[in-house]
């Protein structure tokens, strides 16, 4: 009965990615190429994907940061940006653009650009999927480059790399601080939530919904459901079959999802420090909370944005101050695994 | 007499050649095989970029699948070529493309000097090691493995279990002792010839290619025929992972690599610059004569393995996510929860955390927060004292707060008025619980409190009923944390027996008994509420028995002695 029920449920799956490739292929004519370089991708590139609007503020970090970890190509989804952020992107060497004013919430939150994207051009590479605001870390980032990750992660027979949101915050109001493009963000968003993480286990794909973070404690302390999910799998060896679900929380097929282990052991996993909370993010909130264009129940999050648009102080007592990837992995947020 | 360099190659073909000309810069011979599947033009370009070394050969190339006969064919090959064509050759060395020499290769030439007639192989019968894979051991021997682990593993498995099950046994030829050990080894002449111009190697060739992972076991087996003095270790530093795996090293292990003194490491890292740098550059050892010491590499790639595989306890977090059973410890460090006694006792709480300076809260689970020590809202880890955070999965709320507070013990309150279901039976299943519990004391706050005596009578209905209900889970045979329980007329009657007995468990420092008591409270006319409680037509008895006539007749009593030593 058990195997029965498990075949309906792989079967379900099977045609939702299905569903999922199809809308990407119906999706790809909202695309409009801004600056194509994707002949120059080596067959052997690390990419990276993303879509963005108006992040011309994180933009020049987020780029460096992931250049010097060994990206060597960005495929990057441009959504109506004014701040001249396609600018900028377009006359970058190793990035390809392309430029839509469609909806970012029709698009699962871009998901269906970037999938049609990692059809064309991902098949075969291990392809970073990431926000604007997400800087990707793992043990050892800084002596061994993403294709010592990629070359590790190979040999171990796997396909998925896991990492967990970290939200990253201030000390003060979050306008008083103060950002220059290009500058390491967590100088200053240098406090996290180190301990108030809650796990469970999704039933049918099989992926660790993890909650908690600063959001959670600080906005959802009433309504902990529907706080944000913090769990990702940002880093896969991409096949043109595969699609994330639901931002990149999850993804089919789900074996690719499970990158925990539930023997008792820790498999090698990351972080991705999250820079949401620069000064921006007051205003932008304003804006979001206008657009209604970043959740599926806008109107559950109306209360965060307001939050938000108060310019308040996240930091708290309980509050952990960044150092390296080390002191992450000793607080047990992310994992070395069998990786020395 | 020199040292003969055999070296297995399939990929980084740069980086074989840098290591190769690094050999015959000092002298070494070379045989190097290249593994048949190498595409023609990629060979042919490695061929030609050695073609000015005058002392490389290249053998006759087989297709090398990992665990399979391959290997040992190769090793054959460039072993018999090595042999026929340097004459001078006293031992020779296997080693790969991914090899790196960490000492300058003279020291280890005039190491093999000093040890003419040694051969370094690790050898050892199967009994004695712990490292197999899949848990075939000695079955290696004596099963027949003829599809691949690593590409068609279910059909690898059920033919294991069917020879299994029909009781399958290969004979082993002529009284061989089957050894293993690591395929990276140093032989002599006089044992590498033997071994590979038997009469009988046909007969043993035959054998072993049916041997699951050959290259671990054919020369470490027919080394012990012919060797005069086997030293059973291998020069060559070479780490695996739980899976059998070789570990990488990378750039960051150059110091560690330093201080090995070991003359050979893989595997490494095609891209490790810095290590490649290092150690090509001819003072790199700073010459220290020093025999080889890997301990600290050991400690730290066995470390590795066991948190890849048991990973640490207590700590539930994305990559680690054990399902029930394998948690290896529920909680990463001991904790002590006591129930009802901050209802007896009035000052429960500074007590406890002045005598065993331990971090002391009150009702983690209370309904309407979770009460910190000294009225906190967040703790470490910035865990909320949010009654919804907290509900919403209490269990990775506890396993957090143990967690996040590591080397500082926590103790805790809790009572039937909080929210205990889910949690109690977690709590009573981990072994680092320590629970005390003095049944019915709930019912001194309501016996205090000053509300209608229906609403009373209600409350202490459904209290003891949730209490009574939780000690059937502390009674329970799948309980496996250390508990204790007292009535509570048993408790008053002798306070200080177990309030020591939990104080020693806790092992502060207190070894001279306890210089304090807490404040037990008042209880004259307890017996009396109890009784109005029965007339009622509830029943308490969680509590033990308490004499009415203790309340009707001794009014005068006002104030009991307070239970205080000396």
């Amino acid at each position: 009965m058990e195997l029965l029920r498990e075949a309906g449920i792989a079967y379900r799956l099977r045609w939702k990615r299905r569903r999922l490739l199809y809308r990407a292929l119906r999706k790809r004519h909202q695309l409009t190429a801004v600056a194509d370089r994707t002949g120059e991708i080596a067959r052997d590139a690390i990419l990276a994907a993303a879509t963005v609007r108006n992040e011309i503020v994180r933009l020049p970090h987020f780029l460096t940061h992931h250049r010097q970890l060994g990206v060597d190509h960005f495929l990057i989804v441009d959504n109506g940006s004014d701040d001249g952020t396609r600018e900028y992107l377009a006359a970058q060497p190793d990035v390809s653009l392309w430029s839509t004013s469609h909806s970012y919430k029709l698009s699962r939150f871009g998901m269906d650009w970037l999938t049609w994207l990692q059809i064309r051009h991902a098949h075969g590479h291990w392809c970073l999927t990431l926000d604007a605001d997400e800087t990707f870390i793992y043990p050892h980032h800084d002596t061994r480059s993403l294709r010592a990750l990629t070359g590790w992660l190979e040999a171990n027979d796997r396909q998925s790399f896991g990492a967990l949101m970290l939200d990253m915050y201030p000390k003060g109001p979050l306008k008083a601080q103060t950002y220059r493009p290009g500058d390491d963000p967590f100088r200053q968003l240098c406090w996290f939530d180190g301990g108030n993480y809650v796990m469970q286990k999704k039933p049918d794909l099989q992926n660790l919904w993890v909650q908690g973070g600063v959001r959670a404690r600080y906005f959802f302390a009433d309504r902990p459901r529907q706080a944000p999910t913090m769990g990702k799998t940002p880093l896969v060896k991409w096949n043109r079959r595969f699609a994330y679900v639901s931002s990149t929380h999850s993804l089919l097929p789900r074996r690719l999802n499970r990158v925990y282990c539930e023997k008792g052991g820790e498999m090698l996993s990351g972080v991705l420090l999250h820079s949401k909370f620069l000064h921006v993010v007051v205003e932008k909130s304003a804006e979001e909370k206008e657009r209604r264009e970043h959740f599926a129940n806008s109107e559950l999050y109306e209360t965060y944005y307001d939050g938000l648009i108060a310019n308040p102080d996240l930091w708290c007592e309980g509050s952990t101050r960044f150092i390296s990837w080390r002191q992450l992995e000793a607080m047990g947020l992310m994992s070395r695994g069998g990786w020395v | 007499m020199s040292v003969g360099i055999i070296m297995l190659v399939h990929t980084a073909f740069d980086r074989a050649e840098q290591v190769a000309r690094h050999w015959a810069a000092a002298g070494c011979p070379l045989v190097i095989h290249a593994d048949k599947s190498v595409p023609a033009k990629t060979y042919n370009a490695f061929v030609s970029a050695l073609s000015d070394l005058p002392d490389v050969r290249f053998c006759k190339r087989h297709r090398c699948e990992w665990g399979t006969w391959g290997l040992v064919a190769a090793t054959q090959s460039a072993g018999q070529l090595m042999l026929h064509e340097f004459e001078d050759v006293r031992h020779v060395y296997l080693a790969s493309g991914s090899c790196l020499p960490l000492r300058p290769v003279q020291e280890l030439i005039d190491y093999l000097a000093e040890r003419p007639q040694t051969d370094f192989i690790e050898s050892a019968t199967t009994a004695d090691v712990p490292w197999t894979m899949g848990g075939l051991d000695h079955e290696r021997f004596t099963l027949r493995f003829p599809f691949s682990w690593r590409k068609h593993r279910y059909l690898f498995d059920k033919y294991v279990y069917l020879q299994r099950r029909l009781g399958f046994r290969r004979r082993i030829p002529n009284g061989l002792v089957p050894h293993m050990g690591s395929q990276w080894w140093c032989l002599t002449r006089q044992t590498l010839s033997a071994i590979l111009s038997d009469p009988d190697r046909h007969v043993y060739d035959a054998y072993f290619r049916r041997v699951w992972i050959p290259d671990e076991s054919y020369f470490q087996t027919l080394a012990r025929q012919y060797s005069l003095q086997i030293e059973s270790r291998s020069l060559t530093l070479s780490k695996f992972d739980y899976q059998g795996k070789p570990h990488i090293f990378y750039d960051d292990h150059l110091q560690l690599l330093r201080r090995s003194d070991c003359f050979v490491a893989r595997k490494i890292w095609p891209f490790a610059n810095r290590l490649y740098d290092a150690f090509m550059s001819d003072n790199a050892g700073a010459m220290k004569r020093t025999e080889p010491n890997p301990g600290k590499i050991d400690r730290i790639f066995s470390k590795a393995v066991e948190r890849r595989t048991r990973g640490r306890p207590g700590l539930y977090m994305q990559s680690r996510f054990p399902v029930e059973g394998r948690e290896n410890g529920l909680t990463c460090a001991q904790y002590s929860v006591f129930e009802g006694f901050g209802d007896l006792f009035e000052n429960f709480e500074q007590w406890l955390a002045r005598i065993t300076g331990t971090r002391v809260h009150g009702h983690l689970f209370a309904p309407e927060r979770a009460e910190f020590s000294d009225g906190q809202t967040v703790m470490n880890g910035a865990l909320s004292d949010s009654a919804a955070l907290r509900d919403y999965n209490k269990r990775a709320f506890l396993a957090s707060l143990i967690w996040n507070t590591r080397g500082e013990r926590q103790c805790f309150q809790m009572g039937p008025r909080d929210h205990i279901e889910d949690i109690e039976w977690e709590i009573a299943k981990d072994p680092n619980a320590q629970i005390s519990v003095i049944s019915g004391s709930w019912a001194v706050p309501l016996f205090k409190s000053n509300r209608n005596f229906a609403d009373i009578r209600q409350e202490a209905a459904r209290l003891q009923q949730v209490e009574s209900k939780h000690l059937d889970v502390l009674r329970s045979p799948w309980a496996k944390a250390r508990i204790r329980i007292w009535t509570m007329a048993e408790f008053i009657e002798a306070p200080m027996e177990p309030l020591q007995t939990i104080i020693d468990e806790i092992g502060q420092q207190n070894l001279r008994g306890l210089a304090e008591v807490p404040k037990m409270a008042d209880l004259s006319g307890f017996g009396q509420f109890l009784q109005n409680l029965k007339n009622q037509g509830m029943h308490p008895y969680l509590m033990g028995d308490f004499p009415v006539e203790h309340g009707l007749h001794e009014p005068q009593h006002a104030t009991p002695k307070p239970y205080l030593v000396k």
